[in-house]
């Protein structure tokens, strides 16, 4: 009869095994800027972002959300998922997995792009900043380590998660330079849009890049999580005069609306997270189309999409919107002629930039494509238990909704 | 002489479930069954003082909550409390825990690849989107596909559109995932051999096939496409044992009016030109009956109790060959005190979860090399919980019921029967393991019930202790289930019916044949269903 088989060992476990264990213990994980955003959270009002404990806000929404249009804000941005990309063929790896050209990406660039499965569905967008010829940093929303490195496969190129080791910060608003500049990062003046570099903090580097989630004026900023309190601190009390403060993702959620920008999982399903086969969605029906680049030879997906584009398969839209009235249209259904269901609406609110009420929406073809007039949206406003059922013009409009000359002026302002 | 409307053979869950829908459609119906207590496989006893054994099944997920709902088993005293995932010790002093929080159950599998963490997502996805196929079939009689009757061309063409409205990839995955080994699925998804062994487990468990056999990829899926209250996929315990089901079923039966008849085995069905007028119980008792319905597995039914000479032999030869093969046995043991497990710490929630020792794929193959060897593992697959850890209802305060799945055990040893001695060898190969990873353990076992393929066929009836009353290979699924041309709980005799998990969708403690067949022999006799809820909506 064949033998029992034994364990190996009984030795006592490893510290590092036990405290790697632990994990279950915390189930929503810490940032490193945690010690100093606990302390700020007077809302203690908290959110589930990919694990980590994130402030839906840590004072008051309202006012947060005017500290980014007014001042600075800060917003720890640190849970995004990173891969840190490497190798003689990064550059080739990431064109072939990726949307936009990246041969046109030069070393101290950053840009948004996304990537698609083989039937051309998007997995993802998020942001691609080279740090050197051959070293790339891929931030996303999702995970995608097997992708990134099936898809490696016959390239001289390393992948790795790096999402804990690297802290991020966000820093925007109209007096984000100056906070920068009196934070002693010389040269920062330089960075025009999408540009980044490398500046010392402690006995490394931060990378600071002239990006952000807001339409503003605004950078962001990495660093090794073991510099993030020095880094923190270091802006907190450089922006003290420049009504620098610590924000929650409520005020951010706006501003990036108001910027037209799209939220994975918000305003599109990505297709490793889709149920539902009908939830997927090419760039062209969320509004990415403009990054495929099909001179650049083959990447992930092309062919379906190329196919989909050639045969009319295409059959959503993503567009913006402006709905008469003020009543925020979350979630309400966009129709035709007011009877027929054409979409939905998955971002929406009263935009205090743009005094308008504005919306993101996904519509069915030809509906938001060639056939824009006679929408409508049906909202269900809540109102001490009843429901305000309003039935609201909607316009299909350009994104952003917002453009303000500060976020791109050279050299930035200095408020 | 009473003839009674319907006389239902057995009172396992299924027996039960078809038994309310009838007795609730109007029928005056009894049940038969051949131990002093009903239950079948879906048992609470108290076998020592103190301490309920979930004897045979010991967790629940599939029993569908229509039937619940239906049959008002939560007046009855069914609760069912979802668990907290669980667990595979490494031979290195380390195990690979299953948390119910998503972002810790990717950190706990990031231990191990950070790769495979972030796959799991992706996995995910594509067993759900495969469940949330087959669910809407279960609550449905499969369709014959060579008859012309509308009905069935109906069936046949809802299959036919569902799987239509898969994408070409969902389509490409549905028909590896029907015919696959469940390795070889999982090697699409993940690299590191104990988090494939800790998926692998669902896909032979029941099962006389190994992990790498084609076929299990689908055994995986059938123990997915359950819930808990909605939760897809989840897990509980039956608070009170898994006889908590049937003991609530029973009540249900009989506040509907039901008879229940406890130790009167049935010797044979009674079949009068080749229609079933009843039964005659072992003592030789007549019980006439209008129909009769057999919870009994297929072999059971037709090569035990009804006379050969009353089927058709291409019937009886498939009958034959019905692959129900016993593949398992079962140890309850009642502890003074909750085992310890070094390796976990003792908070962890794993106690309360689902704990396995086998911890690569190969291990588990070899367990059933075994197996195909006619012995019982050497080094077995273990399933096991410890359901008290939840429910206070089984064990006094700080005692325990630990309940330890087995596998492989053959339906004979080396070709003969199963003798005490090796029930004894074999019970001795699972507290070895166990004792391996928790030194002090065979101090804490107050009493033990040790149930190979021997004992659960002497006791529950299941033809060589075959969970799932015949296995759930493609070949014997949908309309081959039990054998074609008799998959719509009917047979070749008149007014005798299937509705044990032998019959379409097949095993587990799910309800849906016994629901299904009622649902049939309503039809045959133009009796309304509207007690029958319609298969929840997967939208």
């Amino acid at each position: 009869m064949a033998q029992a088989i034994k364990k190996k060992s009984s030795a006592p476990t490893s510290p590092a095994r036990t405290a790697a264990q632990s994990h279950f213990r915390t189930l929503r994980l810490g940032t490193p800027f945690q010690p100093r955003i606990d302390v700020l959270a007077r809302t203690n009002d908290w959110y589930n972002w990919a694990g980590y404990r994130a402030p839906h806000s840590l004072w008051d929404e309202e006012l947060e959300y005017f500290a980014i249009r007014s001042q600075a804000a800060l917003f720890d941005i640190s849970p995004m998922t990173k891969y840190r990309i490497e190798g003689k063929d990064a550059e080739a790896f990431l064109n072939r997995v990726t949307l936009r050209d990246v041969t046109k990406l030069k070393p101290g660039r950053v840009h948004y792009t996304a990537w698609c499965d083989d039937e051309g569905f998007v997995l993802d967008d998020g942001t691609l900043f080279r740090l050197s010829p051959t070293r790339f940093r891929l931030c996303s929303q999702e995970r995608h380590l097997p992708w990134l490195l099936d898809s490696a496969i016959g390239f001289d190129v390393t992948v790795e998660e790096e999402t804990e080791a690297i802290a991020g910060l966000a820093l925007q608003g109209p007096t984000s330079f100056a906070v920068l500049r009196d934070a002693g990062f010389a040269g920062v003046e330089r960075l025009k849009i999408f540009d980044l570099a490398e500046f010392p903090l402690g006995g490394g580097t931060v990378t600071i890049s002239r990006t952000g989630f807001t339409g503003d004026l605004g950078y962001e900023l990495f660093a090794p999580a073991e510099q993030a309190i020095s880094l923190w601190d270091r802006l907190m009390v450089a922006g003290e005069l420049r009504g620098i403060r610590a924000i929650g993702y409520t005020a951010l959620n706006r501003a990036r609306l108001e910027a037209g920008l799209i939220v994975a999982n918000a305003d599109f399903v990505t297709s490793e997270h889709a149920i539902r086969a009908d939830r997927l969605r090419m760039p062209d029906e969320i509004g990415l189309g403009f990054m495929i680049d099909l001179e650049k030879g083959h990447f992930n997906g092309r062919r379906a999409i190329l196919e989909a584009r050639a045969k009319r398969k295409l059959r959503h839209v993503l567009v913006g919107l402006e709905i008469e009235g003020n009543i925020p249209a979350e979630h309400a259904i966009v129709y035709h002629r007011k009877s027929q269901e054409v979409g939905l609406v998955s971002a929406a609110m009263w935009s205090p930039m743009a005094k308008r009420n504005i919306a993101i929406a996904s519509l069915a073809r030809p509906f938001g494509d060639t056939m824009v007039d006679d929408l409508w949206v049906e909202i269900y406003a809540m109102r001490e238990l009843q429901y305000q059922r309003l039935m609201k013009r909607a316009k299909v409009v350009p994104r952003p909704f917002i453009k303000l000359d500060r976020r791109t002026a050279n050299p930035p302002a200095d408020f | 002489m009473k003839a009674w409307d319907a006389i239902v053979i057995g009172g396992g869950h299924n027996g039960l479930v078809n038994a309310c829908y009838l007795q609730r459609a109007g029928l005056d119906v009894l049940v038969v069954e051949k131990n002093d207590w009903v239950g079948g496989a879906a048992t609470s006893r108290e076998l020592t003082p103190g301490f309920l054994y979930s004897n045979c099944s010991y967790v629940c997920s599939l029993f569908r909550p229509e039937i619940m709902r239906d049959l008002e088993l939560p007046r009855f005293g069914l609760q069912v409390i979802s668990y907290e995932g669980g667990a595979v010790f490494t031979r290195d002093g380390d195990y690979l825990a299953n948390y119910r929080d998503h972002d810790a159950h990717r950190r706990e599998f990031a231990r191990f690849s950070r790769r495979d963490a972030e796959a799991y997502d992706r996995y995910a996805r594509d067993v759900t989107r495969q469940c949330r196929f087959i669910q809407p079939l279960l609550m449905r009689t499969a369709p014959d596909p060579t008859s012309l009757r509308p009905r069935d061309l109906g069936e046949l063409l809802y299959l036919g559109k569902k799987f239509a409205g898969l994408s070409a990839e969902e389509m490409a995955l549905t028909l590896r995932f029907w015919t696959m080994s469940i390795s070889d699925f999982l090697d699409e998804y993940f690299e590191t051999d104990v988090i494939k062994a800790n998926f692998a487990l669902s896909g032979i468990i029941g099962t006389a096939l190994g992990p790498m056999s084609p076929g299990t990829a689908y055994v995986l899926l059938h123990h997915y496409m359950g819930e808990v209250d909605g939760s897809v996929g989840a897990w509980g315990y039956a608070r009170g044992g898994m006889g908590a089901v049937t003991k609530a079923l029973a009540a249900s039966f009989l506040a509907a009016g039901g008879t229940i008849r406890t130790s009167a085995e049935v010797g044979h069905v009674l079949v009068q030109r080749g229609k079933a007028k009843g039964v005659v119980l072992a003592d030789g008792e007549e019980i006439c009956g209008k129909l009769v319905v057999s919870n009994a597995d297929v072999k059971r039914t037709f090569l035990k109790l009804v006379e050969e000479k009353e089927l058709p032999d291409i019937f009886l030869r498939r009958v034959r060959n019905f692959k129900i093969r016993g593949s398992s046995g079962k140890i309850n043991i009642a502890l003074d005190s909750l085992p310890e497990f070094p390796e976990l710490p003792k908070d962890s929630p794993v106690y309360r979860g689902d704990m396995h020792f086998t911890d690569s794929m190969e291990r588990m193959e070899r367990a059933y090399d075994d197996w195909k060897a006619g012995r019982w593992s050497a080094d077995p697959f273990l399933d096991m919980v410890i359901p008290t850890t939840l429910d206070p209802t089984m064990a006094p305060p700080g005692k325990h019921f630990m309940s330890c799945f087995v596998q492989y055990a053959p339906p004979k040893v080396n070709g003969r029967d199963w003798t005490d001695a090796d029930r004894d060898g074999f019970a001795e190969s699972v507290i070895s393991q166990i004792a391996e990873y928790s030194p002090g353990f065979r101090d804490r076992i107050v009493h033990m019930e040790v149930r190979t393929p021997r004992e659960i066929e002497a006791e529950v009836g299941l033809t060589e202790g075959n969970i799932f009353q015949g296995e759930l290979t493609f070949d014997q699924l949908l309309f081959n289930r039990p054998v074609p041309g008799y998959a719509q709980y009917r047979s070749p005799v008149g007014g005798l019916y299937m509705c044990g998990s032998s019959t379409h969708p097949g095993g587990g403690v799910m309800g849906a044949p016994g629901r299904n067949a009622a649902a049939e022999i309503l039809r045959d006799l133009a009796k309304p269903t509207q007690h029958m809820s319609p298969a929840h909506d997967v939208i």
